[in-house]
């Protein structure tokens, strides 16, 4: 007990450094995941004391809510397939550009991550899409004679999920691919003499033995960005197919969760989709940083 | 097409493949810029150029119509335009500055030292990297109201103040300044309030931009969210949204407007571009 305190009283300093930070961090990230956690065996609806169901919203949530399994299926596609697209694009433009002359290369990583930064100008792809004859990609095609009169890209549900997509990825080269540019920049040269003595013939065995390898820690860092994205995918999805979008084919577990939270008031029911999609991260993320274990072996 | 490669003569490198690559990357990046391209094009067109058949990509005849158009806008609605603008940067500048001092602050700490707890709070900010602040939603409205925020600028700068990447990336940056100087400053009395703010912090400005590059697009384009009721709390993204949902007549003023919110983070990353380069060499993550 003694120890403790005197530990205490030696560090005192530090705690009181980080206190304001981490004050604001359990008021609103830590003890909300746990509320939300707990909320999720309760019925709750913002207006009665909530009444204790125990596992009801969940059997509900999984075995009564076609929807919900819309949107589960919507986002696992967004997580199998945006996030791992996102992931390598991310990695083989930042390998690219990092050939090139420091001029040509501030310049290329400007326009690659300017649209992650550009404060969500989304409507820009609405007008792209737009589905009369004045949007851009109609105006296009009936020019070029593929269709005769416009489709109604934002309201079909064959195209929907594919251009939420699009956009998506087009906004996905943010934070990890500037992580991995910079990475790029500082792997030790002689690493790379060293293998060319050694044997590697080309650019590509280099990438596989030297230069993944040294870069472990940005792909972990890369990695846990871009699957946490692609599983919250739902403002480009509200702002291009609408909310909720038609016959729910752009719908995400997050929207789900917006329709419950913001909408209905079925707070119980809200916190166990959060429960869900949380589980669903921090597993998917637990599971990516094992398999990245194994690069360049 | 030399001069565009390093110049040096580089080990395993053959021009024909360095040519391919570049194709592949010019292709992707007209990909990645013809939006913007096209947003600022469309934002110096007449009206008549936005509604033509069949579209045309690039503008004829510029004009800055939109933006007087913008100005007279702003004089005649109910809250005016010029408020909306001073919430978004009151929103932008305290919610910037305040998580580089918050997140620097409890940086030093976690990097240079070892004391009890340590370890298991920077865990838990790592695990918080791994969820997006979806999840979180619902318990943060009642904590807000729990706190009487509802309906004030603080219910979103506050919560922005411990944003976690940000602390994550100022703790790998620290750890690369050298012990030594914060043991010199020790030997000569300094405290570690003082260590922090003349030694640590001026060594770590362009981890400063980083954060700041993180942190001002996220609060530049937030409209309020669920949090923010009345109309003079508003933000800019909010009302761009509503000049757009008012149709063909605001087209013009819609794009001019998108255009301003863009081009300020977009301007802020060229201005810091080398310096967060530099934080992010040391964003690894360690297994």
């Amino acid at each position: 007990m003694l120890r403790i305190k005197k530990e205490f009283h030696r560090s005192k300093h530090y705690y009181l450094l980080m206190s304001p930070y981490m004050i604001i961090f359990f008021l609103f990230t830590v003890i909300p995941v746990v509320l939300s956690f707990g909320l999720s065996f309760f019925y709750f609806n913002m207006l009665e004391f909530p009444r204790f169901v125990g596992w009801q919203n969940y059997a509900r949530l999984f075995l009564n809510d076609d929807i919900f399994m819309i949107a589960l299926k919507n986002t696992l596609l967004f997580a199998v397939i945006t996030g791992p697209v996102s992931y390598i694009a991310c990695f083989i433009f930042a390998w690219i550009i990092n050939e090139l002359s420091p001029k040509v290369r501030a310049f290329m990583t400007l326009i690659f991550y300017a649209p992650s930064i550009s404060g969500n100008v989304f409507f820009i792809w609405l007008i792209i899409f737009s589905g009369d004859s004045y949007g851009y990609l109609n105006g296009f095609l009936m020019k070029a004679g593929f269709i005769l009169e416009p489709i109604q890209w934002l309201l079909d549900e064959k195209y929907i999920l594919a251009i939420v997509m699009i956009v998506q990825l087009w906004l996905s080269l943010g934070t990890s691919f500037l992580a991995f540019i910079a990475g790029l920049q500082t792997i030790d040269k002689t690493l790379v003499e060293a293998g060319a003595v050694d044997g590697i013939k080309n650019r590509w065995q280099e990438l596989w033995y030297i230069t993944l390898p040294s870069m472990r820690p940005q792909l972990m860092f890369g990695a846990v960005m871009q699957i946490t994205a692609s599983f919250a995918v739902a403002d480009i999805s509200i702002a291009l197919a609408g909310f909720p979008s038609v016959n729910y084919a752009a719908h995400t577990v997050v929207t789900h969760l917006m329709d419950y939270g913001t909408i209905r008031f079925e707070m119980g029911y809200a916190s166990a989709i959060a429960t869900v999609l949380f589980f669903l991260m921090i597993g998917s993320n637990k599971l990516t940083q094992r398999l990245l274990r194994r690069v360049g072996e | 097409m030399r001069n565009i490669f390093r110049t040096q003569k580089k080990l395993n490198r053959s021009l024909p493949v360095n040519i391919m690559l570049f194709i592949i990357l010019a292709l992707f990046g007209a990909f990645m810029a013809l939006p913007l391209i096209y947003a600022i094009n469309n934002a110096f067109k007449p009206l008549d150029e936005i509604f033509i058949f069949p579209p045309r990509f690039f503008v004829i005849n510029p004009t800055m119509d939109n933006f007087y158009d913008l100005v007279s806008l702003m004089g005649n609605s109910w809250v005016p335009l010029t408020r909306y603008i001073a919430n978004t940067l009151l929103i932008t500048i305290i919610g910037t500055v305040g998580h580089i001092l918050l997140a620097s602050a409890a940086a030093y700490p976690l990097a240079k030292h070892r004391f009890f707890g340590s370890k298991i709070l920077f865990s838990i900010v790592v695990l918080s990297l791994m969820f997006s602040a979806h999840v979180t939603a619902i318990p943060n409205y009642m904590v807000m109201s729990w706190l009487g925020w509802i309906n004030t600028h603080a219910s979103i700068i506050i919560p922005s103040l411990a944003f976690p990447l940000g602390l994550f990336l100022m703790k790998q940056f620290m750890e690369q300044i050298p012990d030594a100087l914060i043991e010199a400053a020790k030997i000569d009395g300094a405290t570690e309030y003082r260590i922090f703010w003349s030694i640590i912090m001026p060594n770590v400005k362009p981890a400063w931009l980083t954060l700041m590059i993180l942190q001002f697009p996220a609060l530049w384009g937030s409209d309020g969210g669920s949090f923010i009721y009345s109309e003079n709390l508003k933000t800019l993204h909010y009302a761009l949204g509503q000049i757009i949902q008012g149709g063909i007549a605001r087209a013009g003023v819609g794009a001019a407007v998108a255009l301003l919110l863009m081009i300020v983070p977009i301007t802020l990353f060229i201005i810091s571009q080398s310096s967060v380069m530099q934080t992010m060499a040391t964003s690894g993550m360690k297994d």
